[in-house]
């Protein structure tokens, strides 16, 4: 009988033991799914796709052999994440460029709220494979930027389309979203739905 | 040690019934009442989600805006996917499995009694969270089930009780993933090899190695929704530098594991029933293991044919197309294995072959309706739209539950010593095949012509098979009442009496047990040829 119940314990042991080794692995698995934020980060460098290619910093300054014989359409648009009392939008709602030459065009931001806010726009560009194509030499997206209450203003952007733009490719947009970047602390929080029932 | 050693066997000796009162059923640590638990939890909570399917279907019974305000469609659509999900077909599952694998490999119990309770009674608590979300300023989440983030950022106050129901779903999984894998492992009978082991507990020790891999990551996804709400990251965020695709990514690679969770333990419960009776042994069960490990495998390296659409190199998008077509290949073995059980054997048609029948056969078009889906080209025209719908109701619906409801017919008479009604089972069977027919088999057509998931109106010409698939919803619902009825009657002990064998074709050592079972069964374990 106690040959049994030495049995039994062992048992217990044993499956104690597996319990805990499975434990390991779901810390481990936990730990992976958190380990797959910087790997998707370098997926998307290696396939030149994703947000690691947004860049927030100005292009260097090139000499490109502008490219007389070839002309592409650049189209703007402008949006506002969620429910951002923000007014936003292109100036210019499509440019013909040659490749090579350096283009300004503006886009123009008004706070709506009473209460000064800061906005941080992120620049898209589409197609994908334009993307490394479409140099950004001046951009209100390389800061964030403080609007005081009820401010509006111009806001310029100066780009190139480099001439390694694949052939077939004859339209680009380079789209820019406002998102809301005011600290917490700034000022008290406003009702969202009072916000937005306006 | 010696002293409490035979106060143990004392205690194990002289108490081989239930406490009795209702306590019992909250401190029970035995895997029967366990299991009954868990059965029952699932059942409330399939009549739960299909009220809520219902509100979607009354919705849709005509264009234009008829019953319901979109916001509370929106938390229709998204509460009936996650009850249903995590309540009802999870939880039958783990019912079954503890019910039926201490008592297929000889042992006395499960491994890990205590947190087998504890796994169980985390569920009331999880599923309080989530439903009380309904009654809350803002409504319950209507992100849709995947809570893609932004949208889902924009919750309302349920959005911490959304996120904390599903880390207690997610603990609860996990605990009983684990306990299972335990008890498989350590627990067996002498004699019993893995390759001897049933399929139903082969399909459950595969699945919950499944279950301890991803439910963690889902808990680490949401956990990152959280934090970026409240707690001031950026994991999603494109303002912060995060990207809401990533989101996508890391839900899915919990999320397509996830739906082999949800079928891996029906192949299982199948595989116990069609042979059972053909009257002859099962067709290939060494390559029913190997096909359900492949699945398993495959399962996570296909994550992302869940979101085609979201643009990625041409070179993934092939690769995640290849591999879910990979998958066809392991589940055919399984489906010809099936049928080829059934080549000239002496076949019977009672209720729990017809629900095994009916899950081979119409899992099937499900499954090719997923080959269709898994081509990229094609996929950009079906994203999102009602074929979606149709395909994954129909690996659900006459899939998993199908298997379910076949298990607990095939097993019933086993667990409580009576025979059901087998008139009425058969009537439930044709009144289900018939209505989830009708309610899902025009959702393939409109979902082609056009009209989009998640939506409370549709263009005008999508009238007619919205108005079948709303009478088929309505018919499937009332259906269930039968099985209701079937359950209740059988659990009050009203019936003709079963014996040992139930079936004449069954196999295995739950049957080699008396119906019903003695409260502790294989206290010593039993010989195993």
């Amino acid at each position: 009988m106690s040959d049994e119940h030495r049995q039994q314990e062992a048992r217990s042991r044993g499956n104690l033991r597996m319990a805990g080794k499975l434990s390991v692995l779901v810390v481990v698995m936990f730990g992976f799914g958190y380990a797959l934020v910087p790997l998707y980060d370098v997926f998307c460098e290696i396939t030149g796709i994703g947000p690691g290619t947004v860049d927030l910093v100005a292009a260097e300054e090139q000499e490109w052999v502008a490219d007389e014989s070839r002309t592409v359409t650049v189209e703007f648009t402008a949006s506002l994440n969620q429910r951002m009392p923000w007014e936003f939008r292109a100036e210019t709602r499509t440019m013909e460029v040659h490749p090579g030459e350096s283009h300004v065009m503006t886009y123009y931001a008004r706070n709506l709220r009473e209460q000064d806010m800061i906005g941080q726009a992120i620049p898209s560009v589409s197609p994908a494979r334009a993307a490394a194509h479409l140099h950004k030499l001046e951009c209100f997206c390389f800061v964030e930027q403080l609007f005081e209450a009820g401010q509006g203003r111009y806001m310029p952007v100066r780009f190139v389309v480099d001439p390694d733009l694949p052939e077939h490719v004859d339209r680009v947009t380079l789209a820019y979203t406002f998102f809301d970047a005011t600290p917490a602390g700034m000022h008290a929080p406003v009702d969202v739905d009072t916000a937005s029932t306006r | 040690m010696a002293y409490s050693a035979t106060a143990d066997e004392h205690h194990d000796e002289h108490h081989d019934g239930p406490a009795p009162g209702l306590m019992r059923w909250v401190t029970t640590t035995n895997h029967k009442d366990l299991g009954t638990l868990y059965l029952w939890f699932s059942l409330i909570m399939f009549f739960v989600g299909g009220s809520m399917a219902l509100v979607i279907r009354a919705e849709l019974f005509q264009p234009g805006l008829s019953l319901v305000q979109p916001e509370f469609f929106n938390q229709m659509t998204t509460m009936h996917a996650l009850i249903m999900i995590f309540g009802a077909v999870m939880p039958a599952f783990v019912g079954l499995a503890n019910w039926l694998l201490p008592m297929m490999i000889g042992a006395p119990d499960m491994a890990l009694p205590r947190v087998n309770n504890w796994g169980f009674w985390i569920l009331p608590f999880a599923f309080t969270l989530l439903l009380s979300t309904l009654f809350m300023p803002g409504g319950a989440p209507a992100s849709g089930w995947t809570m893609y983030p932004p949208l889902v950022l924009q919750t309302g106050e349920a959005f911490p009780f959304l996120i904390l129901s599903i880390h207690l779903m997610g603990i609860s999984s996990i605990m009983g993933a684990i306990n299972i894998v335990a008890t498989i492992l350590n627990m067996r009978a002498p004699g019993m090899d893995l390759m001897k082991m049933p399929l139903f507990v082969w399909s459950w020790l595969i699945t919950a190695y499944l279950l301890i891999a991803v439910m963690p990551v889902l808990a680490g996804a949401v956990t990152m929704l959280l934090t970026d709400k409240y707690f001031g990251t950026a994991f999603f965020t494109a303002a912060g530098g995060g990207d809401p695709v990533l989101f996508q990514h890391i839900f899915w690679f919990f999320g397509h594991p996830e739906v082999y969770i949800l079928i891996l333990p029906a192949f299982g419960i199948v595989s116990h029933i069609i042979p059972a009776f053909c009257r002859k042994p099962l067709f290939g069960k060494a390559s029913m293991v190997y096909a359900m490990a492949a699945i398993a495998f495959l399962s996570f390296i296909v994550w992302a044919h869940h979101m085609f659409t979201v643009g990625m190199p041409l070179a993934a998008a092939l690769f995640f197309m290849f591999a879910t077509m990979l998958i066809a290949v392991p589940t055919g073995v399984k489906i010809f294995n099936w049928l080829a059980t059934m080549w000239r054997s002496a076949m019977t048609f009672e209720t729990p072959m017809l629900f095994a029948l009916g899950f081979v056969f119409m899992f099937t078009i499900g499954g090719l309706s997923g080959l269709m889906l898994a081509i990229v080209p094609a996929d950009f025209q079906y994203h999102d739209s009602y074929f979606v719908v149709a395909h994954f109701h129909y690996v659900l619906v006459p899939g998993s539950v199908f298997a379910i409801m076949a298990g607990v017919y095939f097993w019933l008479p086993k667990w409580t010593g009576v025979m059901y009604n087998e008139t009425l089972g058969k009537l439930h069977f044709w009144l289900t095949t018939i209505f989830v027919n009708l309610t899902f088999f025009p959702m393939h057509f409109i979902g082609l012509a056009g009209m989009p998931r998640r939506i409370p109106d549709y263009a005008l010409q999508f009238t007619t098979f919205n108005q079948m698939a709303t009478i088929g919803a309505i018919g499937f619902g009332l259906s269930q009442l039968i099985f209701l009825y079937i359950v209740i009657q059988s659990a009050r002990r009203a019936g003709e009496k079963a014996s040992d064998r139930v079936w004449e074709g069954t196999e295995g050592l739950e049957f080699e047990l008396s119906s019903p079972p003695a409260y502790h069964t294989f206290t010593t374990p039993p010989t195993v040829r």
